[in-house]
Protein backbone atom coordinates (compact mmCIF):
# COMPACT_ATOMS: atom_id res chain seq x y z
CA UNK A 1 0.00 0.00 0.00
CA UNK A 2 2.77 2.42 0.82
CA UNK A 3 4.06 2.74 -2.43
CA UNK A 4 1.01 2.68 -4.03
CA UNK A 5 0.73 6.52 -4.57
CA UNK A 6 3.81 6.91 -5.99
CA UNK A 7 3.11 3.86 -8.79
CA UNK A 8 0.04 5.46 -9.71
CA UNK A 9 1.78 8.60 -10.45
CA UNK A 10 4.62 6.90 -12.17
CA UNK A 11 2.53 4.82 -13.83
CA UNK A 12 2.11 5.53 -17.77
CA UNK A 13 0.28 3.02 -19.82
CA UNK A 14 1.73 0.89 -22.44
CA UNK A 15 0.43 0.22 -25.47
CA UNK A 16 1.01 -1.49 -28.41
CA UNK A 17 -0.39 -0.98 -31.86
CA UNK A 18 -1.15 -4.18 -33.40
CA UNK A 19 -2.56 -5.09 -36.77
CA UNK A 20 -5.59 -8.15 -37.61
CA UNK A 21 -3.01 -10.71 -37.45
CA UNK A 22 -2.66 -9.93 -33.81
CA UNK A 23 -6.28 -11.26 -33.42
CA UNK A 24 -5.35 -13.98 -35.53
CA UNK A 25 -2.88 -15.35 -33.17
CA UNK A 26 -5.07 -15.03 -30.26
CA UNK A 27 -8.03 -17.17 -31.56
CA UNK A 28 -5.75 -19.54 -32.70
CA UNK A 29 -3.45 -19.81 -29.40
CA UNK A 30 -5.07 -23.52 -28.29
CA UNK A 31 -4.41 -22.89 -24.31
CA UNK A 32 -7.18 -22.90 -21.81
CA UNK A 33 -7.14 -19.35 -21.13
CA UNK A 34 -10.87 -17.52 -21.24
CA UNK A 35 -9.62 -14.69 -23.68
CA UNK A 36 -12.27 -11.80 -23.29
CA UNK A 37 -12.01 -9.33 -26.09
CA UNK A 38 -13.19 -5.61 -25.28
CA UNK A 39 -13.81 -3.59 -29.13
CA UNK A 40 -13.72 -0.08 -27.60
CA UNK A 41 -12.57 3.52 -28.51
CA UNK A 42 -12.06 6.66 -26.27
CA UNK A 43 -14.99 8.78 -27.83
CA UNK A 44 -17.37 5.99 -27.48
CA UNK A 45 -19.59 7.02 -24.07
CA UNK A 46 -21.20 3.77 -24.16
CA UNK A 47 -18.00 1.80 -24.29
CA UNK A 48 -16.30 4.34 -21.22
CA UNK A 49 -19.35 3.74 -19.35
CA UNK A 50 -18.73 -0.39 -19.46
CA UNK A 51 -14.53 -0.46 -18.89
CA UNK A 52 -15.11 -0.38 -15.05
CA UNK A 53 -16.68 -4.15 -15.50
CA UNK A 54 -13.76 -5.35 -17.97
CA UNK A 55 -10.96 -4.25 -15.29
CA UNK A 56 -13.69 -5.89 -12.40
CA UNK A 57 -13.11 -8.73 -13.99
CA UNK A 58 -9.51 -8.96 -14.81
CA UNK A 59 -9.18 -8.15 -11.36
CA UNK A 60 -12.14 -10.69 -10.18
CA UNK A 61 -9.73 -13.44 -12.06
CA UNK A 62 -6.29 -12.48 -11.58
CA UNK A 63 -5.33 -15.81 -10.02
CA UNK A 64 -6.89 -17.69 -12.80
CA UNK A 65 -6.76 -18.43 -16.96
CA UNK A 66 -8.64 -15.06 -17.82
CA UNK A 67 -7.03 -12.49 -20.11
CA UNK A 68 -8.70 -9.42 -20.92
CA UNK A 69 -7.57 -6.96 -23.76
CA UNK A 70 -9.09 -3.68 -24.61
CA UNK A 71 -8.94 -3.19 -27.92
CA UNK A 72 -8.71 0.36 -28.87
CA UNK A 73 -10.16 1.70 -32.31
CA UNK A 74 -9.05 5.11 -31.55
CA UNK A 75 -7.13 6.52 -34.76
CA UNK A 76 -3.79 6.25 -34.41
CA UNK A 77 -3.02 9.86 -34.58
CA UNK A 78 -4.36 10.13 -31.43
CA UNK A 79 -2.86 7.45 -29.08
CA UNK A 80 -0.62 9.76 -27.47
CA UNK A 81 -2.54 12.91 -26.89
CA UNK A 82 -6.08 11.11 -26.39
CA UNK A 83 -5.54 7.10 -25.35
CA UNK A 84 -2.45 7.36 -23.68
CA UNK A 85 -3.87 10.22 -21.11
CA UNK A 86 -7.28 8.76 -21.05
CA UNK A 87 -6.18 5.56 -19.92
CA UNK A 88 -3.71 7.26 -17.43
CA UNK A 89 -6.48 9.51 -15.51
CA UNK A 90 -8.51 6.56 -15.48
CA UNK A 91 -6.02 4.30 -14.57
CA UNK A 92 -7.13 1.44 -16.58
CA UNK A 93 -4.84 -1.75 -15.59
CA UNK A 94 -6.18 -4.07 -18.40
CA UNK A 95 -4.00 -4.72 -21.27
CA UNK A 96 -4.83 -2.62 -24.17
CA UNK A 97 -3.82 -2.11 -27.68
CA UNK A 98 -4.56 -0.06 -30.19
CA UNK A 99 -6.30 -1.78 -33.26
CA UNK A 100 -4.55 -0.02 -36.20
CA UNK A 101 -6.64 -1.42 -39.05
CA UNK A 102 -8.58 1.27 -41.22
CA UNK A 103 -10.05 -0.91 -43.97
CA UNK A 104 -12.92 -2.15 -41.46
CA UNK A 105 -14.51 -3.69 -44.29
CA UNK A 106 -11.98 -6.41 -44.46
CA UNK A 107 -11.74 -7.71 -41.53
CA UNK A 108 -15.04 -7.30 -39.09
CA UNK A 109 -16.41 -10.47 -40.59
CA UNK A 110 -13.79 -12.31 -39.49
CA UNK A 111 -14.18 -11.25 -36.09
CA UNK A 112 -18.08 -12.14 -36.03
CA UNK A 113 -19.96 -12.16 -38.94
CA UNK A 114 -22.65 -10.87 -36.66
CA UNK A 115 -21.34 -7.61 -35.82
CA UNK A 116 -22.44 -4.73 -37.48
CA UNK A 117 -19.14 -2.53 -36.94
CA UNK A 118 -20.67 -0.29 -33.90
CA UNK A 119 -18.85 0.07 -30.68
CA UNK A 120 -18.83 -1.61 -28.45
CA UNK A 121 -18.56 -4.88 -29.20
CA UNK A 122 -16.88 -8.22 -26.97
CA UNK A 123 -16.16 -11.47 -28.04
CA UNK A 124 -15.54 -14.11 -25.43
CA UNK A 125 -13.59 -17.20 -26.15
CA UNK A 126 -11.64 -20.52 -24.72
CA UNK A 127 -10.79 -22.94 -27.49
CA UNK A 128 -9.59 -25.25 -24.96
CA UNK A 129 -13.07 -26.03 -24.67
CA UNK A 130 -14.39 -24.47 -27.80
CA UNK A 131 -16.48 -21.69 -26.08
CA UNK A 132 -17.48 -18.50 -28.44
CA UNK A 133 -19.50 -15.48 -27.41
CA UNK A 134 -20.11 -12.47 -29.42
CA UNK A 135 -22.19 -9.13 -28.80
CA UNK A 136 -22.43 -6.14 -29.93
CA UNK A 137 -24.29 -3.77 -27.41
CA UNK A 138 -23.37 -2.45 -23.88
CA UNK A 139 -22.48 -5.06 -20.86
CA UNK A 140 -22.65 -5.38 -17.53
CA UNK A 141 -20.21 -7.43 -14.90
CA UNK A 142 -22.51 -9.79 -14.25
CA UNK A 143 -22.78 -10.95 -17.73
CA UNK A 144 -19.07 -10.79 -18.09
CA UNK A 145 -19.00 -12.67 -15.24
CA UNK A 146 -20.91 -15.51 -16.02
CA UNK A 147 -19.71 -15.83 -19.35
CA UNK A 148 -16.51 -16.15 -18.15
CA UNK A 149 -17.29 -18.17 -14.80
CA UNK A 150 -18.55 -20.92 -17.15
CA UNK A 151 -15.89 -21.17 -19.56
CA UNK A 152 -13.41 -21.67 -16.85
CA UNK A 153 -15.68 -24.19 -15.28
CA UNK A 154 -15.69 -26.36 -18.77
CA UNK B 1 -17.28 -26.27 -0.26
CA UNK B 2 -16.83 -22.34 -1.24
CA UNK B 3 -15.75 -23.71 -4.47
CA UNK B 4 -18.51 -25.45 -5.55
CA UNK B 5 -20.90 -22.78 -4.29
CA UNK B 6 -19.45 -20.62 -6.18
CA UNK B 7 -19.59 -22.73 -9.38
CA UNK B 8 -22.76 -23.31 -8.57
CA UNK B 9 -23.81 -19.67 -8.18
CA UNK B 10 -21.72 -18.92 -11.65
CA UNK B 11 -23.84 -21.77 -13.51
CA UNK B 12 -27.33 -20.36 -12.43
CA UNK B 13 -26.33 -16.76 -12.92
CA UNK B 14 -24.83 -18.04 -16.91
CA UNK B 15 -28.46 -19.88 -16.94
CA UNK B 16 -30.55 -16.28 -15.66
CA UNK B 17 -28.34 -13.87 -17.90
CA UNK B 18 -27.50 -15.63 -20.79
CA UNK B 19 -31.09 -15.24 -22.04
CA UNK B 20 -30.66 -11.76 -22.86
CA UNK B 21 -27.60 -12.10 -24.61
CA UNK B 22 -27.85 -11.15 -27.93
CA UNK B 23 -28.47 -14.46 -30.37
CA UNK B 24 -24.81 -15.14 -31.75
CA UNK B 25 -26.31 -15.51 -35.64
CA UNK B 26 -28.04 -12.54 -35.24
CA UNK B 27 -29.90 -12.54 -38.63
CA UNK B 28 -29.38 -8.50 -40.27
CA UNK B 29 -32.13 -6.46 -39.61
CA UNK B 30 -33.17 -3.82 -41.64
CA UNK B 31 -32.22 -3.72 -45.88
CA UNK B 32 -30.41 -5.15 -47.51
CA UNK B 33 -29.64 -4.41 -51.43
CA UNK B 34 -32.01 -5.26 -53.18
CA UNK B 35 -35.04 -4.24 -51.01
CA UNK B 36 -37.86 -1.22 -51.88
CA UNK B 37 -37.21 1.74 -49.22
CA UNK B 38 -39.93 2.63 -47.33
CA UNK B 39 -40.87 6.80 -48.13
CA UNK B 40 -40.63 8.61 -45.11
CA UNK B 41 -41.26 12.52 -43.85
CA UNK B 42 -39.02 13.89 -41.27
CA UNK B 43 -38.09 17.49 -40.39
CA UNK B 44 -35.64 19.04 -42.19
CA UNK B 45 -32.85 21.76 -40.03
CA UNK B 46 -34.94 24.59 -42.03
CA UNK B 47 -37.99 23.76 -40.05
CA UNK B 48 -39.71 22.36 -43.11
CA UNK B 49 -40.43 18.45 -43.92
CA UNK B 50 -39.24 16.38 -46.50
CA UNK B 51 -40.05 13.36 -47.97
CA UNK B 52 -38.07 10.77 -49.64
CA UNK B 53 -40.70 11.07 -52.72
CA UNK B 54 -39.70 14.84 -52.67
CA UNK B 55 -37.20 12.87 -54.59
CA UNK B 56 -39.26 11.42 -57.19
CA UNK B 57 -37.52 13.17 -60.00
CA UNK B 58 -33.74 12.19 -59.31
CA UNK B 59 -32.32 8.77 -60.19
CA UNK B 60 -31.53 7.78 -56.51
CA UNK B 61 -30.94 9.35 -53.05
CA UNK B 62 -27.94 8.65 -51.11
CA UNK B 63 -29.01 8.63 -47.68
CA UNK B 64 -26.74 9.07 -44.93
CA UNK B 65 -27.71 7.86 -41.30
CA UNK B 66 -25.06 10.75 -39.43
CA UNK B 67 -25.09 12.74 -36.73
CA UNK B 68 -23.01 15.89 -34.79
CA UNK B 69 -21.11 14.02 -32.39
CA UNK B 70 -19.29 11.20 -33.57
CA UNK B 71 -15.54 11.28 -34.63
CA UNK B 72 -16.59 9.31 -37.29
CA UNK B 73 -19.06 11.26 -39.16
CA UNK B 74 -17.03 14.46 -37.84
CA UNK B 75 -14.53 12.90 -40.44
CA UNK B 76 -16.77 11.67 -42.74
CA UNK B 77 -18.48 15.44 -43.07
CA UNK B 78 -16.28 16.98 -45.58
CA UNK B 79 -16.40 13.74 -47.82
CA UNK B 80 -20.16 13.99 -47.75
CA UNK B 81 -20.03 17.45 -48.70
CA UNK B 82 -18.23 16.29 -51.35
CA UNK B 83 -20.36 13.64 -52.30
CA UNK B 84 -23.92 15.85 -52.56
CA UNK B 85 -21.77 18.10 -54.91
CA UNK B 86 -20.22 15.87 -57.39
CA UNK B 87 -23.48 13.73 -57.04
CA UNK B 88 -26.64 15.81 -56.62
CA UNK B 89 -25.75 17.27 -60.31
CA UNK B 90 -25.64 14.02 -61.33
CA UNK B 91 -28.94 12.82 -59.72
CA UNK B 92 -27.84 11.26 -56.59
CA UNK B 93 -28.26 14.19 -53.86
CA UNK B 94 -27.44 13.47 -50.26
CA UNK B 95 -30.55 13.41 -47.70
CA UNK B 96 -28.72 13.24 -44.01
CA UNK B 97 -30.41 11.56 -41.02
CA UNK B 98 -29.56 12.20 -37.27
CA UNK B 99 -31.12 9.70 -35.46
CA UNK B 100 -29.41 9.64 -32.26
CA UNK B 101 -30.98 10.32 -29.10
CA UNK B 102 -30.44 13.63 -28.36
CA UNK B 103 -31.15 13.39 -24.67
CA UNK B 104 -28.47 10.43 -24.73
CA UNK B 105 -25.90 13.09 -26.62
CA UNK B 106 -27.10 16.70 -26.15
CA UNK B 107 -24.67 17.69 -29.07
CA UNK B 108 -27.22 15.68 -31.57
CA UNK B 109 -30.11 17.84 -30.75
CA UNK B 110 -31.75 19.45 -33.34
CA UNK B 111 -30.71 22.72 -32.60
CA UNK B 112 -27.64 21.85 -32.71
CA UNK B 113 -28.14 19.66 -36.13
CA UNK B 114 -28.94 23.51 -37.08
CA UNK B 115 -25.89 25.11 -36.33
CA UNK B 116 -23.64 22.05 -37.43
CA UNK B 117 -25.07 22.57 -40.66
CA UNK B 118 -24.25 26.25 -40.72
CA UNK B 119 -21.02 25.91 -39.90
CA UNK B 120 -20.57 23.64 -42.34
CA UNK B 121 -22.84 25.02 -45.21
CA UNK B 122 -24.34 22.19 -45.67
CA UNK B 123 -25.98 22.23 -49.27
CA UNK B 124 -28.00 18.87 -48.46
CA UNK B 125 -31.33 18.15 -46.30
CA UNK B 126 -30.09 17.24 -42.69
CA UNK B 127 -32.94 15.80 -41.02
CA UNK B 128 -34.17 14.45 -37.75
CA UNK B 129 -35.50 11.08 -36.88
CA UNK B 130 -36.71 12.33 -33.61
CA UNK B 131 -38.74 8.92 -33.32
CA UNK B 132 -35.96 7.16 -34.36
CA UNK B 133 -38.49 4.52 -37.00
CA UNK B 134 -36.46 5.55 -40.33
CA UNK B 135 -33.38 4.24 -38.62
CA UNK B 136 -34.58 0.82 -37.41
CA UNK B 137 -36.75 0.76 -40.55
CA UNK B 138 -33.19 0.68 -42.47
CA UNK B 139 -31.10 -1.13 -40.06
CA UNK B 140 -29.13 1.24 -39.35
CA UNK B 141 -26.77 0.18 -36.47
CA UNK B 142 -24.19 3.12 -36.51
CA UNK B 143 -23.01 6.36 -38.05
CA UNK B 144 -22.43 7.40 -40.51
CA UNK B 145 -24.03 4.27 -42.55
CA UNK B 146 -25.00 4.62 -46.16
CA UNK B 147 -27.94 3.57 -48.01
CA UNK B 148 -27.51 4.62 -51.80
CA UNK B 149 -31.34 4.34 -53.36
CA UNK B 150 -32.31 4.33 -57.01
CA UNK B 151 -35.39 5.22 -58.12
CA UNK B 152 -38.16 3.86 -60.95
CA UNK B 153 -41.40 4.94 -61.15
CA UNK B 154 -41.32 6.43 -58.07
CA UNK B 155 -40.45 3.19 -56.24
CA UNK B 156 -37.25 3.94 -54.44
CA UNK B 157 -34.92 0.48 -54.58
CA UNK B 158 -31.95 0.03 -51.68
CA UNK B 159 -28.73 -0.63 -54.45
CA UNK B 160 -26.11 -0.03 -51.70
CA UNK B 161 -25.71 -0.35 -47.91
CA UNK B 162 -22.55 0.67 -45.64
CA UNK B 163 -19.57 2.79 -45.94
CA UNK B 164 -18.44 5.76 -47.96
CA UNK B 165 -15.03 4.44 -48.61
CA UNK B 166 -12.54 2.13 -46.81
CA UNK B 167 -10.78 4.84 -44.69
CA UNK B 168 -12.13 6.81 -42.43
CA UNK B 169 -9.82 8.76 -40.35
CA UNK B 170 -6.97 9.41 -43.52
CA UNK B 171 -8.96 10.03 -46.55
CA UNK B 172 -5.39 10.07 -49.01
CA UNK B 173 -5.43 6.54 -47.92
CA UNK B 174 -8.47 5.48 -49.07
CA UNK B 175 -7.91 2.72 -51.51
CA UNK B 176 -12.20 1.84 -52.53
CA UNK B 177 -14.69 4.37 -52.98
CA UNK B 178 -17.41 2.05 -52.58
CA UNK B 179 -20.39 4.61 -52.74
CA UNK B 180 -18.54 6.44 -55.73
CA UNK B 181 -17.93 2.75 -56.89
CA UNK B 182 -21.30 1.65 -57.06
CA UNK B 183 -22.59 4.92 -58.65
CA UNK B 184 -20.91 4.61 -61.53
CA UNK B 185 -21.65 0.82 -61.86
CA UNK B 186 -25.23 2.27 -61.73
CA UNK B 187 -24.33 4.39 -64.36
CA UNK B 188 -22.90 2.42 -66.37
CA UNK B 189 -25.80 -0.30 -66.37
CA UNK B 190 -23.62 -2.74 -64.33
CA UNK B 191 -24.73 -4.59 -61.23
CA UNK B 192 -22.73 -3.04 -58.63
CA UNK B 193 -19.51 -5.11 -57.77
CA UNK B 194 -19.46 -4.43 -54.11
CA UNK B 195 -23.07 -3.81 -52.48
CA UNK B 196 -22.64 -4.37 -48.73
CA UNK B 197 -19.83 -3.61 -46.55
CA UNK B 198 -19.03 -3.25 -42.93
CA UNK B 199 -17.41 -0.34 -40.84
CA UNK B 200 -16.84 0.97 -37.14
CA UNK B 201 -18.57 3.96 -36.14
CA UNK B 202 -20.45 5.22 -33.17
CA UNK B 203 -23.70 2.83 -32.36
CA UNK B 204 -26.85 4.89 -32.80
CA UNK B 205 -28.15 5.68 -29.34
CA UNK B 206 -31.53 3.93 -29.05
CA UNK B 207 -33.76 5.74 -26.75
CA UNK B 208 -34.55 3.63 -23.29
Amino acid sequence: MFGSNLWAQAYTPKVDVVKFDWYEKLIQLNNDTTYVVNFWATWCMPCVAELPYFEQLQQHYQTQKVKVYLVSLDFIKNKDQKLIPFLTKQKIKSEVVLFNEPDYNAWIDKINPAWSGALPATVIFNTKCKQHTFFENETTFKILDSITSNYISK
Amino acid sequence: MKQTLLVFLALMTTTLFMSFAPDEKGEQVGYKPGDKAMNFTLKNIDGKMVSLSDYASSKGVLVVFTCNHCPYSVAYENRIIELHKKYSAKGYPVVAINPNDAEAYPADSYQNMIERAQEKNFLFAYLHDESQQIAKTYGATRTPHVYLLTQKNKQFTVAYVGAIDDNSNEEENVHKKYVQDAISDLEAGRSIATPFTKAIGCSIKWKK
